[in-house]
């Protein structure tokens, strides 16, 4: 089985209806995660009917017991992350900064602080008409996203019998659920668009993705938007030895099925044509057939 | 004041309508705009100018081996798997550190002390007269985005006048670059994704008690359903930028339209003022 993790480092490039069209017109089977657990999108476009929903725990959080609690404040003292307030006169436990370390916990001399469980989410196992979804919602504020992604990719791997490819819709950005993302993947296609701050959000990408060995290649979405920076997004991938599977056309058709809830694929639209012809190449280049 | 620009989903905008909100006030008050977007920061990309580089460092274990006794108490302690005790050492992974200081506290023997270990930096720069500009820079391979959003927040903090640019996204990095705000600019795009993390955004500003307002970006006047969602929400649209092709192009070359364009500098300092008490 073929791993493979849709990324882009810039948000909103169009990963997540590169990563639907290409789980269209893949035929191959295959089994679908959705890894961007902070703004979880893949399944508007594919209509996912739940299977199974779980709990997802986070890291625990300090409780203090005020009626043990003699306020000598060394709790508050040694938290590291200001996650210990005063509030009505007490101490109390600000669910948004702890951390989970227990370090409060083990400095209360009068053992008034207890680490409790915290649901962070829920994970969420699908069928869609492509094949088994793993998906989740993180929630808003929570932390722990990089740890959510994990659990998603665990799920995704124990619905993968007999598949030959595993997609997941990774998140923008190069830090912690990224790094969930990629770890452990084949390979990554890199979805970027041709403007300055995209390039420079790949180049991050790169040098990210390089320490996890994983095969890169990259597709520009839009690219007829500014020809000269696509050129420049050509000349870099190049000079690194990275391929440039697939040049997607600025086509109004995306924003139209996006709206409709359905991959673009399912259209004759040129930006449809240009990921048939993607897939072709990438597929290829990994050996998928 | 301190006006953050957030928006859930990536790519809606946000630091086009820092940068050029930046810009716009730059041309009559001081103002400090601070790159929060430090996985991947692009503002400089829009104000190239000179910069003083600060490393940002995080405090992590290192362990003397003459005095560890192999006791296993720092790696039972550790909730991040940062150290594991194996046989003949205490191996390290500083990484999934989270700098709480719990090892070095429940070490019997003094064994453990703290050093620090660089994680990015921030670069400082004045562009124009006025403006300063303030970017995190998390080092490729690392995890702890707060520590280095925390830093950027820092060198700004004290000056009248500030604007955070967040990182998508609804977790830890956009509540550490939220916090402590006085308004929150939500930028968004008349899409279902747009519509859907906007929804997203909106709880973490509710959660965190900050007032909101929002910019809607690359309008194809199919806007019903955010206008819908805005006014559900008690929320105000301050501005709405259209798709075309010429705002595209001056964005992608890392313009401004502000600048560029005419008849935005105006929508610009209107936004502000939409904003500002």
């Amino acid at each position: 089985m073929i791993r493979l993790a849709v990324v882009s480092g810039k948000g909103g490039t169009g990963k997540t209806m590169v990563a639907a069209a290409l789980a269209d017109v893949s035929n191959v089977p295959q089994i679908l995660a959705d890894c961007d657990v902070d703004a979880a999108n893949l399944s508007l476009l594919l209509a996912p009917r739940r299977l199974t929903t779980e709990e997802f725990r986070g890291l625990e959080v300090a409780r203090i017991d005020l009626d043990v609690c003699r306020d000598c404040g060394i709790c508050a003292d040694r938290c590291r992350f200001g996650a210990i307030v005063r509030r009505d006169d007490a101490w109390a436990v600000d669910p948004l900064h702890c951390e989970g370390c227990g370090v409060c916990a083990y400095v209360c001399p009068m053992g008034a602080i207890s680490m409790e469980p915290r649901v962070c989410g829920e994970i969420y196992t699908s069928a869609t008409d492509l094949g088994p979804l793993a998906h989740a919602r993180l929630f808003p504020g929570s932390g722990n996203s990089g740890l959510l992604v994990t659990e998603v990719k665990k799920r995704a791997m124990a619905l993968s019998g007999g598949a030959d490819l595993l997609l997941a819709d990774g998140p923008p950005g190069i830090g912690c659920p990224l790094i969930a993302t990629v770890s452990g993947m084949d390979a990554v296609l890199a979805v970027t668009e041709p403007g300055i701050s995209a390039l420079h959000d790949l180049e991050r990408l790169v040098t990210v993705c390089r320490r996890f060995g994983v095969r890169i290649s990259v597709a520009i979405n839009r690219f007829d938007l500014a020809e000269d920076i696509c050129k420049k997004i050509e000349v870099y991938c190049k000079a690194e030895g990275i391929r440039v599977v697939g040049k997607i056309p600025f086509d109004p058709a995306v924003v139209e099925t996006v709206r409709e809830g359905r991959p673009v694929t399912r259209t004759g639209s040129p930006a449809a044509a240009a990921i048939r012809a993607l897939r072709d190449t990438l597929f290829a280049e990994l050996g998928l057939s | 004041m301190k006006i953050a620009i957030a928006s859930g989903k990536g790519g809606t905008g946000k630091s086009t309508v820092a940068a050029n909100l930046a810009y716009t006030i730059a041309r009559s008050r001081d103002v400090v705009l601070v790159d929060c977007d430090v996985e991947e920061p692009n503002l400089h990309l829009f104000f190239p100018a000179p910069a003083v580089d600060v490393p940002v460092t995080t405090p992590v274990p290192e362990i003397d081996p003459d005095r560890c006794t192999l006791c296993g108490e720092c790696g039972r302690f550790c909730r991040f798997g940062a150290l594991a005790v194996v046989k003949d050492c205490v191996l390290t992974f500083p990484h999934l550190c989270h700098s709480c200081g719990g090892c070095t506290l429940v070490c019997p023997q003094g064994a453990i002390r703290e050093v620090p270990r660089t994680i990015g930096r921030v670069a400082c720069s004045r562009p124009l007269p006025r403006l300063v500009l303030v970017s995190g820079i998390l080092n490729e391979g690392e995890v702890q985005a707060p520590a280095v959003i925390r830093a950027a927040k820092m060198f700004a903090e004290g000056h009248p006048l500030i604007l955070y640019d967040a990182s998508p996204g609804i977790a830890c990095p956009v509540i550490e670059t939220l916090e402590g705000s006085d308004f929150c600019l939500l930028v968004t795009e008349s899409t279902p994704f747009g519509l859907h993390d906007l929804r997203l955004a909106v709880e973490v500003a509710e959660t965190l008690g900050i007032p909101a307002g929002i910019v809607i970006n690359r309008s194809d006047g199919e806007d019903a359903a955010t206008v819908a969602f805005a006014q559900e929400h008690n929320l105000p649209i301050l501005m709405t930028i259209p798709f075309s092709r010429e705002i595209a192009a001056v964005q992608n070359r890392g313009g401004l339209i502000g600048r560029d364009l005419p008849g935005w500098e105006e929508r610009f300092m209107d936004l502000f003022t939409g904003v500002s008490p």
